[in-house]
């Protein structure tokens, strides 16, 4: 077991207009880069509600890039703004809560940008891979309901 | 300053002003209150005030029992009328649909409840007609409101995970906290819908943490701290930590504080340019 070397599983959530097409870029230009990553394509960025993401963890994920275009460039005029607003709060909450912001990175990746994709994916999943996987959140899916300890030992019915 | 406030709600009542006043009456014990709804003048000597009127009476705006009643005049704090504010900006009442009628207030609860070590809406910031001696709203500054979080803020990710496991765990879905929310007012909830379930509805650790995370982010930027969800949780998660959290982040980063002024846009539907994004590669 220890030797099976442990490969992140990534998920990108990416606009339709900017980032998709980045990386859709990368691909027709031929460029390399590490196949960790599955990708959701959304509208925008100002479309994924931050549950998204927490289901994200719940099913798995170790990673997570949330990626759109570059702000003054939103396809719908102002929906990378509004997102911008609720990573601002939402990421030092998931910080509050125990989940190390490197998990859940963001950038501004433009359809011109296939360069830029490629760093980026390859850098989330080489600081990812560094976390190793997430298995705090993993051990949540397979504990039962919990029976706290004292309610275990003093109400013992059998 | 009973009878003054017993007084005003009289004439509310007989002027045909509103229709029902929400107040505190006595409860069952003499250090506990309960809402009441007064509906006849006559009623009025049930209303009482004193320092362990906790509670924040707004929630019954949301409510359709407590609507069906007619336009009430509604007894606040300055915490309480913080909600007033946003329900105004955020459309859910009307200004004269509700008569709200201030109390002064230099603290409540015995022993001094969380909210009102860091108070500076003693006098509320809106209100109709005013009951008790106005005191000064005094300025704290930032970091003084927000010093509840310093202690959790230090710990290390392991230790901050750990102890909010250890919190989450004891949820029971029971839902108390987004019941009593004068904010939490759709109709149906995120955890009410199925098709597709985004959070588990069990009382299980993985829906624990997807419930109170998503209940905190719901009221960022709206929560006013009145600390009623963590007043009501019978397992004692301490949910006001969350709340206050994102309360300072919108503040830090949006430089808006909920509920204190009537003219601010809401912190979460209107964004500018130069909004921090230091953490976007």
């Amino acid at each position: 077991m220890s030797e099976t070397k442990f490969e992140p599983k990534i998920i990108a959530f990416l606009c339709n207009w900017c980032t998709y097409a980045g990386a859709d870029l990368a691909g027709t230009g031929r460029k390399e880069y590490q196949a960790n990553v599955r990708i959701i394509k959304l509208p925008c960025t100002g479309g994924i509600d931050p549950l998204f993401l927490i289901k994200a963890f719940e099913r798995g994920a170790d990673g997570i890039l949330v990626s759109g275009c570059h702000p003054g460039d939103c396809h719908y005029n102002s929906g990378n703004y509004h997102a911008r607003r609720r990573w601002n709060v939402f990421r030092p909450l998931l910080e509050f809560c125990g989940i190390n912001p490197e998990r859940i990175q963001f950038s501004w990746i433009s359809a011109a940008e296939g360069g830029k994709w490629v760093e980026t994916i390859n850098g989330v999943v080489d600081a990812v891979r560094a976390l190793g996987p997430f298995e705090g959140y993993q051990k949540l899916n397979t504990m039962g309901p919990d029976i706290s300890g004292e309610a275990a030992t003093s109400g013992e019915t059998g | 300053m009973i009878e003054e406030l017993r007084k005003k709600a009289e004439e509310l009542l007989r002027s045909d002003t509103v229709k029902v006043v929400f107040g505190y009456g006595e409860g069952s014990t003499p250090e506990r209150t309960r809402p009441v709804f007064i509906t006849k003048p006559e009623d009025v000597n049930k209303l009482t005030w004193n320092k362990y009127c906790v509670y924040n009476l707004t929630t019954y705006l949301k409510r359709q029992e407590t609507r069906k009643l007619g336009k009430p005049a509604i007894i606040v704090k300055g915490c309480d009328a913080k909600t007033i504010i946003v329900l105004l900006k955020e459309c859910q009442i009307k200004r004269e649909d509700v008569y709200v009628l201030g109390v002064t207030c230099d603290g409540v609860g015995e022993p001094l409840a969380t909210k009102c070590k860091a108070c500076d809406v003693n006098t509320p910031r809106i209100y109709d007609d005013l009951v008790g001696e106005k005191i000064e709203n005094k300025e704290i500054p930032f970091d003084e409101r927000y010093a509840e979080l310093d202690e959790y803020e230090k710990l290390s990710e392991k230790e901050k995970w750990d102890f909010w496991q250890k919190q989450f765990a004891k949820c029971i879905k029971c839902y108390a906290c987004s019941s009593i929310c004068p904010l939490c007012f759709c109709d149906r909830c995120i955890v009410d819908k199925n098709q597709p379930q985004w959070i588990d509805p069990s009382a299980h650790p993985r829906g624990n943490l997807s419930w109170n995370v998503t209940r905190a982010y719901h009221l960022a930027g709206r929560c006013i701290n009145c600390e009623e969800c963590q007043r009501v949780c019978p397992v004692d998660i301490p949910l006001n930590l969350l709340n206050k959290k994102l309360a300072k982040e919108t503040e830090k980063n949006f430089k808006y504080r909920s509920g204190y002024n009537i003219d601010d846009e809401l912190a979460m539907s209107t964004y500018k340019e130069e909004d921090n994004q230091d953490f976007f590669k």
